[in-house]
């Protein structure tokens, strides 16, 4: 166990290491306008643009430049090409905002997720199953920053039953924390619930075809404990699995969301940087959620070794 | 998939594995019925030409502003003073402005969703082919041979995996929206479909080309691959005259869910701006211009919306339903789940 954790860290290593050199290329080799032109704006100088450049180290060779790059996103310097602003501070704003956002929307989709895979699994066939799997189906093939657009229409502009989305710290007033999440949390989780709940109704179909199911129902168990003591539990572990990859993709910012709803976190970050491409954030933020997504991956395979005493660490894939 | 014209009268063990899943597709009759549905939405926006020609008499990108057209016996502005639209007319003006104007612009918002919708289902399926492709030859390259092909097809598949899927693919369209791609000496510009479509392609890679390594891994210990070598099959014959037949069933399923996933990315992508360029319009493109009217003209960002919903729906659907006609062990729904878990998620 232990020699598998050291493994898979520097595997996780070496894949942030690769994704911020990836990321430094799409925004330095591809033809690109130079970024010492864009900060001087349109009508500058030919004299400003190129103290701009020695300033900024713009005509240093590439790798002295990612290096440069790398050291001051972790020494917490590094500065964005427009406004100027400390972009790791500026990170941790975001979190607040964008951790609420991820956790919120888990908490619910995990929830509904669960139950309408049950009832639909335990009614398979029925009219109740047919019901949930539209409604799921529907959930997962919509453009999400869609539903959120119409959701803010029709239930904040038009008859303001919800505040317009912008974060409220929990810390100030919990009350119009959750008021002002409410809209963005039930839009994610609509996507979210409507996948899980498909998954966990397939994988209790498949489970109830075991041998340990027929061995329960042989001991004279009833139904109802069947059902959740057996079925469900080990139709659970993919739906962990699933959690663990997804919330680590999320907690890299909702970019489409938060944009929306203007929650002014990381995700609306990463997008404001974007649009500016403004290469400082963009790699701190990038890495951020790499980071997330690789930590994740990791635990879900410990998890799942825990869980299923079957499946052996052995293949290092970060 | 041909079936036999008497399959039906010949009772049990008709045919092999795909006449067989032929009939328990056909037996699906939701399935069949959104195949329907997706059909229907292909005759639409095909007949864009024939619309815009016959009865609007207008192209996607022809502006309207200053005119006045009759509704019913009565003059209307196409654009109000103000700069609200019209909305929808229905047949009256005779088939002109039958979802109303786009906007300012006072664009045939009907045209417009037939044209755009050709852009959007062909980079929704020009795309779910490259990734397909492209993630069965990578899978089969790294599944087979193992080694050092497989150590660097897997990392480089990581590193994919790791990166945000939404921040890759805007840094690609933004990027690439500027400067064009240079391949060789070929030369794709900047507004270019092909560039949306290489990059959803591209980073949908990993999420089938995982479990369709998975896949070869397991096959590849089998007899008939072990028989197939002691015949003297090189290693491509192995892998594209033994293994890929056996994997047929999973690609095909795979292919079909690529292609919703691909729409739902291609839409968030033109919504962001980083997707398909003006004049090219897409489902996507044409809620971002709707959004800017949401409070006063919200149809105009429900209508792409719905028509975008309808055909991941169809697709989804029929997805589901061919899965479970080609695999009814249902072996593949796992895989089919694990392998488009971060995708599906990942236009948020």
């Amino acid at each position: 166990m232990g020699r598998f954790i050291v493994r898979r860290l520097a595997g996780m290593v070496a894949v942030l290491f690769a994704v911020s050199v990836l990321t430094f290329l799409i925004f330095n080799v591809i033809p690109n306008s130079d970024p010492a032109q864009r900060m001087a704006g349109k009508a500058a100088s030919p004299a400003l643009v190129a103290s701009i450049t020695k300033e900024w180290g713009f005509d240093d060779p590439l790798p002295q430049q990612y290096l440069t790059m790398m050291r001051k996103v972790f020494t917490g310097d590094l500065i964005s090409y427009f406004g100027q602003q400390n972009v790791n501070e500026r990170i941790v704003e975001g979190i607040p905002a964008t951790f609420s956002l991820c956790i919120g929307s888990a908490v619910i989709w995990m929830f509904f997720g669960i139950l309408f895979g049950y009832l639909s699994a335990v009614r398979a066939g029925g009219l109740l199953d047919r019901a949930l799997t539209v409604v799921a189906v529907a959930g997962i093939s919509m453009p999400v920053f869609w539903l959120a657009a119409i959701l803010l229409n029709y239930l904040t502009y038009k008859t303001e039953i919800f505040p317009s989305g912008e974060y409220v710290e929990l810390t100030k007033d919990p009350l119009e924390w959750a008021n002002h999440l409410i809209l963005p949390w039930i839009t994610l989780a609509i996507l979210y619930a409507g996948f899980y709940s498909r998954v966990l109704r397939s994988n209790m179909l498949d489970a109830m075809n075991e041998d340990y199911v027929r061995t329960a129902r042989a001991k004279g168990l009833s139904e109802r404990r069947v059902m959740s003591r057996h079925v469900l539990r080990n139709s659970l572990i993919p739906i962990v699995t699933l959690f663990g990859l997804d919330f680590g993709a999320l907690l890299g910012g909702a970019i489409l969301i938060e944009a929306i709803f203007s929650l002014n976190g990381i995700g609306q970050y990463a997008y404001e940087s974007l649009i500016n491409v403004d290469l400082p954030p963009i790699m701190a933020i990038v890495l951020f959620g790499a980071f997330f997504i690789v930590l994740f991956n990791a635990l879900v395979d410990i998890a799942y070794a825990y869980l299923d005493p079957r499946v052996k660490l052995r293949n290092p894939a970060p | 998939m041909a079936s036999e014209p008497n399959a039906e009268v010949t009772p049990v063990a008709a045919g092999g594995p795909w006449h067989l899943a032929w009939r328990r597709l056909r037996r699906n009759r939701v399935a069949l019925g959104f195949l329907g549905l997706f059909a229907l939405i292909v005759v639409f926006v095909l007949a864009a030409p024939l619309w815009a020609n016959e009865v609007a008499h207008t192209g996607p990108n022809a502006t309207h502003t200053l005119e006045k057209i009759e509704v019913n016996g009565e003059r209307r502005e196409v654009v109000t003073r103000e700069g609200k639209p019209i909305g929808p007319v229905w047949l009256g003006a005779s088939g002109k402005f039958f979802l109303g104007a786009d906007g300012r612009l006072g664009r045939d918002e009907m045209v417009r969703l037939m044209y755009g919708g050709r852009i959007s289902l062909f980079i929704g399926f020009a795309s779910a082919l490259i990734t397909t492709v492209l993630a069965t030859i990578l899978g089969l390259l790294s599944g087979y041979n193992r080694g050092w092909t497989d150590t660097v097809i897997s990392r480089t598949m990581d590193v994919i995996w790791a990166f945000p899927v939404m921040l890759l693919a805007i840094a690609l369209g933004l990027v690439l929206a500027v400067g064009g791609l240079q391949i060789g000496p070929l030369h794709i510009s900047g507004s270019s479909i092909w560039i949306p479509i290489l990059i959803i392609g591209c980073v949908s890679v990993p999420y089938i080309a995982r479990p369709l390594r998975g896949q070869v891994l397991s096959l590849r210990e089998k007899e008939f691959v072990e028989a197939a070598a002691a015949q003297g099959a090189g290693p491509l014959r192995v892998m594209f005259g033994e293994l890929l037949p056996n994997l047929w069933s999973t690609i095909i399923v795979f292919f079909t869910l690529t292609i919703a996933n691909n729409m739902l990315l291609e839409a968030a992508l033109s919504f962001l701006g980083v997707g398909v360029q003006p004049p090219g319009t897409s489902w996507g493109t044409m809620i971002a211009g709707g959004f800017e009217l949401l409070t006063s003209a919200p149809l105009l960002t429900i209508i792409p919306g719905t028509m975008i919903l309808l055909t991941v729906l169809s697709v989804n659907v029929f997805g589901d339903g061919l899965r479970d006609a080609l695999d009814p062990n249902s072996k593949l729904r796992l895989e089919a789940h694990a392998g488009l878990a971060a995708p599906e998620g990942t236009a948020v």
